[in-house]
């Protein structure tokens, strides 16, 4: 498989496209007034112009919902659409962890290949190691559910 | 001494035969990247240098380098000479006498040069020459909606510091000055124009010689960005008649570090100074200092003195080729990009359609694909290419979108190249699964 196939693996192309959590409305952006439950994150990459604000929801101090809106290349949309099918259901902890465990593949510079068994369709997104300048745009999401879970009680 | 291209062997027209005999001057063009042929179409954002502008900045580093005005040995001496030489072979080039050529790092440093001295002329004490540099509530600043972030935040900073109003210019939707609305726009308010001589967007050449008649027939100055003209066509500040000009020279064919301010003399010579300390006075007290005239009231501190000898060394490169043959090469390259562009489904070409003259770049939009996804297929096939706003986010917002993909050529670049990175846009939409026609 050439560099690019491994970037952009049919999995990526289709989940950029199909943007599982992407529901997030146009008034729900200012993410103000949020009860104690709920974070949200604006991240955005000035390089690029990618762009999200994502929200997530909780319930008995597991995710319960996540909602995001976003602009950007294959790669962010791709990554925000799989992490939006991985994470509701799981706790602080592993959410935590599966965000650390996708961080360090991805600054791996492609010295890690990642583990399907913790990362899921995320694995997919190992390719990106490869390319430092896309790195920002596969953690653009992540980075967004880390800081909108820390918001929440 | 310059050589115009008047004056050069040359005189046909440049073509791929020429070009190629160019590109052995240009050792990077010979990469291969991703195990492709380097086809380099990003010399908007930053040229290559010819072995003469490297082999300059080393000559100098091996044989003069000293600190210049000041000191009274040898090396110092001719330091200073190659120093002061170079003001004279980038002023000539630009068509401005020596003392109108102020060293700065960039074209961006020059704006901000020129930003910061007129709010220097704003407040507190200053001369009676500096006033009319001065700008309160109730002026005016008018930039137009195509500027580069450079030519648009240190004036929004100025407003902000003087209470002085930013207005602009808007586009048609081809990307071209509504002229019409510039003539509503200037008035005995406005009291600096500042605009871009050539789009590093939409390739667009605007009317320098009409915007500057207008503005000063209200008693606006002018300043030109000449990033994108500098470089690519024959640039005489003095024809044009604007006020200043700015240009970078690692945009055509020199080192980073360095570019260029012109200001017309009796300006420069009333102006307040932005950065202070050695180098730009004549007398010190413990009090207050004065300063010496132009260019060395505006070169506080020890200068890109090598970078200086490279930058002169790409202006004799470039006369030596000659910038009307430079410029018509590229105009031929760019209606190629646009015209081969416009053939393939699903794009969308920013600024005007082919036919219309433009500078040698077409920035594009790919319908369902992301600009960063173009960028890097180009890039597999060994394509370099800048993608994004460009620094251009309001003009880019203004046509609807958040980034595009640019290909910028130069003197160096063929018509193999262009025809190459045609056939590989012609295969981006079908790789990221989005044939068919634009939604």
């Amino acid at each position: 498989m050439s560099a690019l196939d491994s970037l952009y693996q049919q999995i990526i192309l289709e989940e950029s496209k199909t943007r599982r959590g992407g529901d997030l409305r146009n008034d729900q952006l200012d993410g103000q007034h949020l009860p104690a439950n709920v974070g949200q994150c604006h991240q955005l990459n000035p390089v690029c112009g990618d762009e999200i604000t994502l929200r997530i929801e909780t319930a008995d101090s597991k995710v319960s919902g996540i909602h995001w809106a976003g602009d950007g290349c294959s790669i962010s949309m791709a990554s925000a659409s799989i992490l939006s099918d991985m994470v509701v259901g799981l706790d602080r902890g592993e959410v935590a962890a599966l965000i650390e465990s996708f961080r360090e593949v991805m600054r791996s510079r492609g010295k890690l290949v990642a583990d399907e068994e913790i990362l899921g369709d995320a694995a997919a997104l190992s390719g990106v190691s490869k390319f430092p300048a896309r790195v920002k745009c596969a953690m653009l999401a992540w980075v967004a559910a880390e800081d909108a879970l820390s918001q929440t009680l | 001494m310059i050589l115009k291209s008047a004056s050069h062997p040359h005189d046909g027209p440049l073509n791929d035969t020429e070009v190629l005999r160019i590109r052995n001057d240009f050792p990077i063009l010979e990469t291969q990247v991703n195990g492709k042929p380097l086809v380099y179409l990003d010399s908007g954002a930053t040229s290559q240098n010819p072995l003469s502008v490297m082999e300059a900045e080393q000559e100098y580093y091996e044989q003069r380098n000293s600190a210049v005005h000041r000191g009274a040995h040898t090396l110092a001496v001719e330091a200073t000479d190659v120093f002061e030489d170079a003001r004279s072979t980038v002023a000539a080039f630009i068509g401005a006498a020596d003392n109108e050529l102020v060293w700065t790092q960039n074209a961006t440093a020059g704006l901000n040069l020129i930003a910061y001295s007129f709010g220097n002329a704003s407040v507190g004490a200053v001369s009676e020459a500096a006033k009319k540099f001065a700008l309160a509530a109730g002026d005016e600043i008018l930039v137009t909606e195509m500027e580069h972030h450079a030519n648009l935040i240190p004036w929004q900073e100025l407003c902000r510091r003087t209470g002085a109003t930013l207005r602009f210019i808007p586009i048609h939707d081809d990307g071209t000055l509504d002229m019409s609305a510039a003539a509503t726009l200037i008035t005995e308010r406005t009291k600096v124009l500042a605009f871009t001589h050539v789009s590093n967007v939409t390739g667009v050449i605007n009317p320098v010689a009409e915007l500057t008649a207008m503005a000063h027939a209200v008693g606006a100055l002018v300043v030109l960005d000449a990033c994108q003209s500098a470089p690519h066509l024959p640039l005489d500040v003095k024809a044009l008649n604007v006020d200043f000009a700015v240009f970078s020279g690692h945009k055509m064919l020199g080192p980073t570090g360095i570019g260029g301010l012109y200001g017309r003399a009796e300006l420069l010579d009333s102006m307040p100074p932005f950065l202070t300390g050695g180098s730009m006075i004549t007398t010190v007290t413990m009090e207050e200092a004065a300063y010496l005239p132009a260019p060395q009231r505006f070169e506080a501190g020890t200068q890109p003195i090598s970078q200086a000898a490279a930058l002169a060394a790409a202006c004799n490169y470039l006369s030596e080729t000659g910038m009307e043959r430079i410029h018509a090469w590229e105009a031929e390259l760019g209606q190629r990009l646009v015209k081969g562009l416009e053939g393939i489904e699903g794009i969308r070409v920013l600024g005007p359609p082919s036919g219309v003259p433009r500078a040698g770049l077409a920035s594009f939009e790919v319908a369902g694909v992301h600009a960063h996804d173009v960028g890097q297929f180009l890039d597999a096939a060994g394509i370099a290419v800048r993608v994004g706003h460009h620094c251009a986010q309001p003009l880019h917002r203004r046509l609807g979108l958040n980034s595009s993909t640019r290909a910028s050529t130069y003197l160096y670049n063929t018509t193999g190249e262009v025809d190459a990175f045609l056939a590989a846009v012609a295969g981006v939409r079908s790789y990221f699964g989005v044939e068919g026609a634009a939604v």
